[in-house]
């Protein structure tokens, strides 16, 4: 590079003195050679320019093959772990009665209920792929495994259509789709619990989003998935009987109507610069099996709120507003009794319904205040069941991220069950990430 | 409802909505992640491009909320320039995702990367989250050095052209202008703070190595101890005892970072805590990358200029 530099002066050089000045010529050409020397001298000060840059660049690093998302995963694919444990006591002594979701704490002591593998990257021009596996260590001590989610989703589809396909969560309402690093409170929202299970509505499946071309943000999905397994609380689970109270009937698959199918449309505005508001409702059809032919719906809405300042530091202060409101409408056929095989159940229909609503408030740098008030109850039924009866449960908590990537959580829990009474617990979550972080959704 | 009738219905507002959504715009669609970018982006492509900035001038570029309202924008884009180099990590990758937009893709004539090309600073060795959020291909604050910004001006004119050729000649002619400018102004900032060479500065975050490169200043000390961890009181002892020891006076703070902390360490110094701005429209008449350089210049000369407290 240093031998350029004379060299391109040099030239210059020749250049100019290429040129005669006549001082015998009119004006205009005067003018003229004037514009030439100005122009020769930007050019000059332009190969400077572009020479200062870069003499100081590596002679043998191309800048531009570097990939833009080069951290742990390498180039083809990010690679991220993420932990997160608990620490606490419950008044409860059966805490696994009080907590019921798959990722909260499970006990008097410590608890790991979620170590995530995740993966993402571009498949190729047409997909992106990602996984997680999720690692847990139950309230026994045993370890488990779950494929929480793997599936490819397409890039370059016209009319703004995008698919989905694979495992993966299912896209109703707010919480349900994201992972449990990314909540605000050390465990699931009782609601979300009651109708889609500890762990959540995810399954095997396909979806189709259209983003709407309106002037604000609104987007139309759709998905399909399998009726049958764990994640598919309120359909054809083996768990069924928590919500019917019936011994599971066998149910084949017998066409398209045997799948669950969950629209869903979002919208989103900015009420002011400093504000967005982001609006959906979610239902989900599907058979269960409580019956030959008995269905479950699904209904929800879901609002989230954000306020962040026009000067933020690492985007605090802020405050945010999250509430969700299900109702599920199950038809339960003519069924076995769980508790006495001697009773047989009435085919019935019941609801169930509840809400949650959250605050938080990003005090200043790296410290969050939450508070969460939830309710759930249950239509009466011909049997009794834990899952349905009227529960309220009340969550102050504080969170402290020493950087993006741990955080500490102390959370308190009041908790009052029908029949049962008020529990008392007490919850610290801490958690780390390793590799690739998972950008910020909003 | 049954379920049947919501398909319908969804149906028939796909088939709709869709065709109202084809008519397309006249002029050429930029986003620009950060407001620097968009005044580049602005006085290359003069009237014949409709601008949109992600990040407000007084954000943390680090961390804007990835809102629904920008996958909209996204949506739309027909250029979108980012700064690169991880700056936007954090928020840009699921706005990209839901935005759905080939045009803008990696590798598209659409997809602007600003750090290309650029020479930079403090590219890690190792990466080690022990040492801070270190972004791995260095350091993504490089449009306060003018001669980067000439780089990514020819950047923006090429992708422009690519884009839309009807206009290329008109980029350039604005290329054209807006180097010869930079020649000008570049002479002029180096002329006022000649006199400072080898000035001490001290800055919140490691937010202004390249101005300090191309301008002869030396950054003594940052008030995070390491880059995007919080000040602690046992760093901040440590930084005023080197500001003394060098005779650093000026701290420089941007609008997003934390002022009372910087007044703190001043109080004890004698510095001076210079509000600086990265981003133009940060402060009052700064809308240009040319208006905004004039302001840092002109009041890193004024804080030189003056005598230290006792």
């Amino acid at each position: 590079m240093k031998a350029v530099r004379p060299a391109a002066i040099a030239i210059a050089v020749i250049m100019l003195s290429g040129m005669r000045v006549d001082a015998q010529q009119p004006a205009d050409s005067m003018a003229r050679q004037q514009r030439q020397l100005d122009s020769l001298a930007a050019l000059i000060r332009d190969l400077q320019g572009r020479m200062d840059s870069s003499a100081r660049t590596p002679a043998t690093v191309d800048q531009s093959v570097v990939p833009s998302q080069a951290r742990a995963g390498g180039a083809y694919m990010n690679i991220g772990f993420v932990s997160i444990s608990d620490f606490g006591w419950s008044s409860e002594r059966d805490v696994g009665s009080l907590q019921l979701g798959d990722h909260d704490p499970k006990v008097r002591g410590f608890t790991i209920p979620n170590a995530e593998l995740t993966f993402d990257g571009a498949v190729d021009p047409y997909f992106r792929g990602a996984a997680s596996l999720v690692f847990k260590i139950d309230e026994e001590g045993e370890s488990g495994f779950e494929l929480e989610e793997v599936y490819v989703l397409t890039t370059s589809l016209p009319r703004n259509l995008q698919i989905k396909a694979g495992q993966f969560f299912t896209e109703f309402g707010r919480q349900n789709p994201q992972h449990p690093h990314s909540w605000a409170f050390v465990d699931q929202p009782l609601i979300l619990n009651r109708m889609f299970g500890p762990d959540g509505f995810r399954g095997q499946g396909a979806r189709l989003s259209w983003l709407v071309p309106t002037s604000w943000y609104t987007e139309a999905m759709v998905t399909a998935l399998n009726s049958g397994g764990e994640t598919l609380f309120s359909f054809r689970t083996e768990e069924s009987s928590e919500i019917n109270g019936g011994v599971p009937v066998e149910r084949d698959v017998r066409g398209g109507t045997d799948l669950v199918v969950v629209p869903r449309i979002a919208t989103s505005f900015d009420p002011t610069s400093t504000q967005s508001v982001l609006l959906g409702v979610s239902a989900a059809f599907g058979p269960n099996n409580s019956g030959p032919d008995a269905r479950s719906q699904v209904y929800g809405a879901d609002l989230y709120w954000r306020w962040k300042p026009a000067a933020a530091q690492q985007g605090f202060p802020f405050i945010s507003m999250q509430a969700e409101a299900l109702y599920r409408r199950y038809e339960a056929g003519e069924r076995e009794s769980v508790d006495d095989p001697s009773v047989t159940l009435p085919a019935e229909t019941f609801g169930d319904r509840g809400a949650y609503a959250q605050l938080l408030w990003g005090i200043r740098p790296r410290i969050v205040a939450g508070l969460r008030g939830e309710m759930a109850s249950g239509d009466d039924a011909a049997f009794e069941s834990a899952l349905r009866a009227d529960r309220t449960r009340i969550s102050p908590n504080v969170t402290w991220y020493p950087t993006e990537f741990s955080k500490l959580r102390l959370q308190y829990n009041y908790d009052d069950r029908q029949g049962i009474g008020t529990d008392h617990s007490v919850w610290l979550q801490f958690e780390f990430l390793l590799g690739a972080h998972a950008s910020h959704k909003f | 409802m049954t379920f049947n009738s919501l398909l319908t219905i969804t149906t028939a507002a796909v088939i709709t909505l869709s065709n109202l959504g084809t008519a397309s715009a006249q002029k050429l669609n930029v986003v620009a992640t950060t407001p620097d970018l968009a005044a580049l982006a602005q006085a290359i492509g003069g009237t014949t491009v409709n601008i949109k900035v992600l990040a407000k001038p007084t954000e943390d570029p680090h961390f804007v909320d990835a809102k629904p309202s920008h996958i909209v924008t996204l949506n739309r884009a027909h250029v979108l320039i980012e700064g690169g180099a991880e700056l936007e990590l954090g928020w840009m990758p699921p706005l990209l995702e839901s935005a759905r937009n080939s045009k803008i893709a990696a590798g598209a004539p659409g997809r602007i990367v600003a750090s290309q090309g650029i020479r930079m600073l403090e590219i890690p060795t190792s990466f080690d989250r022990s040492k801070g959020d270190v972004h791995s291909m260095g350091n993504p604050h490089f449009l306060l050095d003018p001669v980067n910004v000439k780089i990514i001006a020819g950047h923006i004119a090429d992708h422009f052209a690519r884009v839309d050729p009807k206009s290329a000649v008109l980029y350039q002619a604005n290329l054209r202008t807006f180097n010869a400018t930079l020649d000008t102004k570049l002479a002029e900032w180096q002329r006022q703070l000649a006199p400072y060479k080898g000035a001490k500065i001290v800055t919140y975050h490691k937010d202004f190595p390249y101005l300090a490169e191309r301008f002869g200043l030396q950054v003594v000390e940052t008030l995070e101890p390491k880059p995007g961890i919080a000040p602690s009181p046992a760093h901040l002892a440590k930084v005023i005892g080197t500001m003394k020891a060098a005779k650093a006076y000026v701290i420089l703070v941007q609008p997003y970072q934390n002022r009372k902390t910087a007044e703190t360490v001043a109080r004890q110094t004698g510095a001076l805590v210079l509000d600086m701005p990265q981003q133009p429209g940060a402060a009052k008449n700064t809308a240009t990358y040319f208006a905004l350089m004039d302001h840092i210049v002109t009041s890193l000369a004024g804080a030189f200029q003056r005598k230290p407290m006792p």
